[in-house]
């Protein structure tokens, strides 16, 4: 060990800067500094839309898929199907799955987000009691979907649906949440009220509903 | 010279690290460092050390495609020698770290252990726990059973509640319009690369400084930091201390082996966490939970009324963590011993019992429907022995439209509405009909699920719900209309309590 050259001590660091502090070398130094900035700019710029990838297709998951036969579901009923998301890669295993509730009335078809509104979880079918129940927080909703007890602050999400040639078309691709399109009309049947983004909604009960407490 | 002692002096002629590693260890700390209180923050180490090693040998088998990982994981569980033991120590050192991490964090807050000069010390660790916490849920979404598959759709719907840019997050986030192998990838690669590496840094950063400004010396009441005298005082108490090594490294090191032993012992007798049924979204028979150290955000998501869901979720997280990293900042000086921080003591209090209670109620949540119990919890006898066919009827009723998924009675059912065992001594007949038609209460109306004949079969039933001959809930009224006379002894006769009208 004894035979290594000490280093520099700090007075001598010091004066050594000083001294190149304006000169050729120091200012090559910053050149090379700016082109490492320059390149790893260039190089940068486009990664990043490469992580940005999911979102900047998003007006573009939106897919109509046939879910089955018009005479597939009797009128009354409420039936869950499942359908293969129409965004999908081979890797995705089951999860490509998605279910969802088709329910026919009278009024037609509704087609019901699996996604309870309040926090994403299932929601399951009782056609004894007619209600949508979440085992999450106790979400309840009508069969008409619409909010009936616990802490969603909006009915069931419903996919956009119309009928060609007899088969029952659902406008597929994105989980629902209250920031998507899925969010537009929180009453079935009722026109898309026209929302402005706000950080408390106001709770207003679908016409012809009981006006649900808060719970 | 021996062969090994050569080797070593050939090594160190060229890393010259001997010095630095002599420096550190021996340097003196406050002989009241050497603390049992004080083996927290290496326990913490350790435990990363351990999830770091135990995740390599995970990383060896495990499979990060959303069709394959579940199976990746069964197989590790039941046809690789020690696979299932390597799982559950991974899992229960996850556990382990996130607790042991709280006890330091509540330990450095309640010995200030904050206060300057170490302000930059806290800092680094309220982004360690951040990161401990980001570990947590991401290593749960690695596991890809229905909880992860669920679990990623209640962050999903938090991140869709963003003003503006939600639903972009949540793209962002799943790595697509919905749950799928892109979100198991993303997920992957910031479980094992991103906040690992970050994590590691930022503990290298954080031990650096606590060899740097010394280990906190025991607080006594009375002697305050200030900022122009701290640095000698303590430099001062240090000097008539003793050296970490071994004088308070011992208590490190056998904390640290008996943590070690738990986890072990944890993993070798409760098992690996799952994966429970597979990812698979339609199969929604499922009752998604998170893990142990989120069930108290479960809890607090069930309670926040639907106004207030949205601001709470994004405005309260952010403050609370402002609030963390201001700590040092405003209390940077003064007072160190909790016996003068009142203040301090009882928020530690209170967040340990919020967290407490919280925590519990996520393991029974009382909030859910019971989804089996209309089908699956029998009527106790009592309630229909001695009744009526139509009573009978009603209890069938009572069963069938899943009334039980809520109410409980004979203390077999749900717990979201009230236990009916004695309704009828609360409720009148009329009160009945009414609560079953209309709801309300967060109850739903039940007018279009019940035809007359079973909404009165179910009435009849719960008439009979008033145990030890209790007597029914009566409607004063309804006596008076019917007799045309007020009862004897009635307030109303007598007119006690009220003024005359002349």
């Amino acid at each position: 060990m004894d035979e290594m050259l000490p280093p520099p001590s700090p007075q001598e660091q010091e004066s050594r800067l000083e001294q190149e502090r304006v000169s050729r070398r120091t200012f090559l130094m910053w050149v090379g500094v700016g082109l490492n900035a320059v390149v790893a700019l260039a190089i940068a710029t486009p990664v990043i839309g490469y992580l940005l990838g999911p979102v900047t297709r998003s007006n573009e998951y939106r897919h109509w898929i046939e879910i089955g036969s018009v005479d597939d579901f009797h009128p009354g009923e409420t039936k869950l199907i499942t359908y293969r998301n129409p965004f999908s890669n081979p890797w995705d295993g089951e999860t490509a799955n998605i279910p969802a509730y088709v329910r026919r009335s009278t009024d037609g078809f509704t087609v019901f987000a699996i996604n309870c509104a309040h926090l994403g979880c299932p929601v399951r079918w009782f056609s004894e009691s007619q209600l949508f129940m979440c085992p999450c927080h106790g979400g309840v909703y009508y069969s008409d979907g619409s909010r009936a007890a616990g802490p969603p602050e909006r009915g069931l999400f419903t996919y956009e649906k119309k009928i060609e040639n007899g088969k029952l078309m659902i406008e597929a691709g994105q989980m629902p949440t209250l920031s998507n399109k899925a969010s537009n009309s929180p009453c079935p049947g009722a026109q898309p009220a026209p929302e402005s983004a706000s950080l408390v909604t106001r709770i207003t009960p679908c016409p012809g509903t009981n006006a649900p407490t808060i719970g | 010279m021996p062969w090994y002692k050569r080797t070593y002096d050939w090594i160190e002629r060229r890393v010259q690290l001997e010095g630095f590693v002599k420096e550190s260890a021996l340097h003196n700390v406050p002989t009241s460092t050497a603390s049992w209180w004080y083996v927290f923050g290496s326990a913490s180490l350790v435990l990363l050390i351990l999830q770091i090693v135990t995740g390599i040998m995970l990383a060896l088998i495990y499979v990060p495609s959303a069709g394959q990982a579940w199976n990746s994981l069964e197989i590790m569980n039941h046809h690789l020698p020690l696979g299932w033991f390597l799982r559950a120590m991974h899992g229960w050192g996850s556990n382990f770290m996130v607790a042991v991490v709280l006890v330091h964090m509540a330990q450095v807050f309640l010995f200030g252990a904050y206060k300057f000069p170490r302000e930059l010390t806290w800092l680094l660790g309220v982004f360690m726990l951040l990161m401990t916490l980001g570990m947590a849920f991401t290593g749960q979404v690695l596991r890809f059973d229905q909880d992860a598959y669920w679990g990623l759709g209640i962050g999903a719907s938090i991140a869709g509640r963003i003003p503006l840019v939600g639903g972009q997050v949540v793209h962002l986030m799943l790595g697509g319009p919905i749950i799928s192998g892109a979100t198991l990838t993303r997920f992957f690669a910031l479980h094992v690369f991103v906040i690992p590496g970050a994590l590691l840094a930022f503990t290298g950063l954080h031990v650096w400084l606590v060899l740097k400004l010394g280990v906190n010396e025991w607080p006594v009441p009375g002697r305050l930091v200030r900022r122009e005298t701290y640095i000698k005082e303590y430099n001062e108490l240090a000097h008539k201390g003793i050296p970490f090594v071994p004088g308070a490294v011992w208590k490190d090191l056998v904390f640290s082996a008996a943590i070690l032993f738990a986890v072990a012992f944890c993993a070798a007798v409760f098992g690996p966490y799952g994966p429970t049924g597979t990812p698979d979204p339609t199969i929604i028979q499922t009752v998604p939970k998170p893990d142990f150290f989120f069930l108290w955000i479960y809890s607090v998501l069930s309670f926040l009324p639907p106004a207030m869901e949205t601001p709470f979720l994004l405005i309260v997280p952010p403050i609370a963590i402002a609030i963390l990293l201001a700590l040092p900042f405003v209390a940077g000086i003064g007072e160190k011993s909790w016996w003068r921080r009142p203040v301090a003591v009882f928020s530690l209090m209170l967040i340990a019992v919020s967290w407490g209670v919280f925590t519990h109620l996520a393991t029974y949540t009382p909030w859910s429907p019971h989804m089996e119990a209309w089908s699956g919890a029998a009527v106790p006898v009592k309630d229909i022995i001695h009744t009526t066919p139509l009573e009978r009827q009603g209890a069938n009723v009572f069963q069938e439209k899943q009334c039980r998924n809520c109410h409980s009675i004979g203390g077999l059912g749900g717990e979201r509405g009230p236990a009916l065992d004695n309704v009828a001594t609360n409720l009148t007949e009329d009160q009945l009909y009414r609560q079953v038609l209309q709801g309300g209460g967060n109850m739903p109306a039940y007018g279009n699920a019940l035809n007359p004949s079973e909404t009165t079969a179910l009435i009849r039933f719960l008439e009979t719900l008033r145990p030890n001959y209790e007597p029914a809930a009566a409607d004063a009224s309804r006596g008076v209309a019917q007799t045309g006379t007020i009862p004897p002894n009635s307030t109303t006769r007598a007119g006690q309590g009220q003024h005359k009208v002349e």
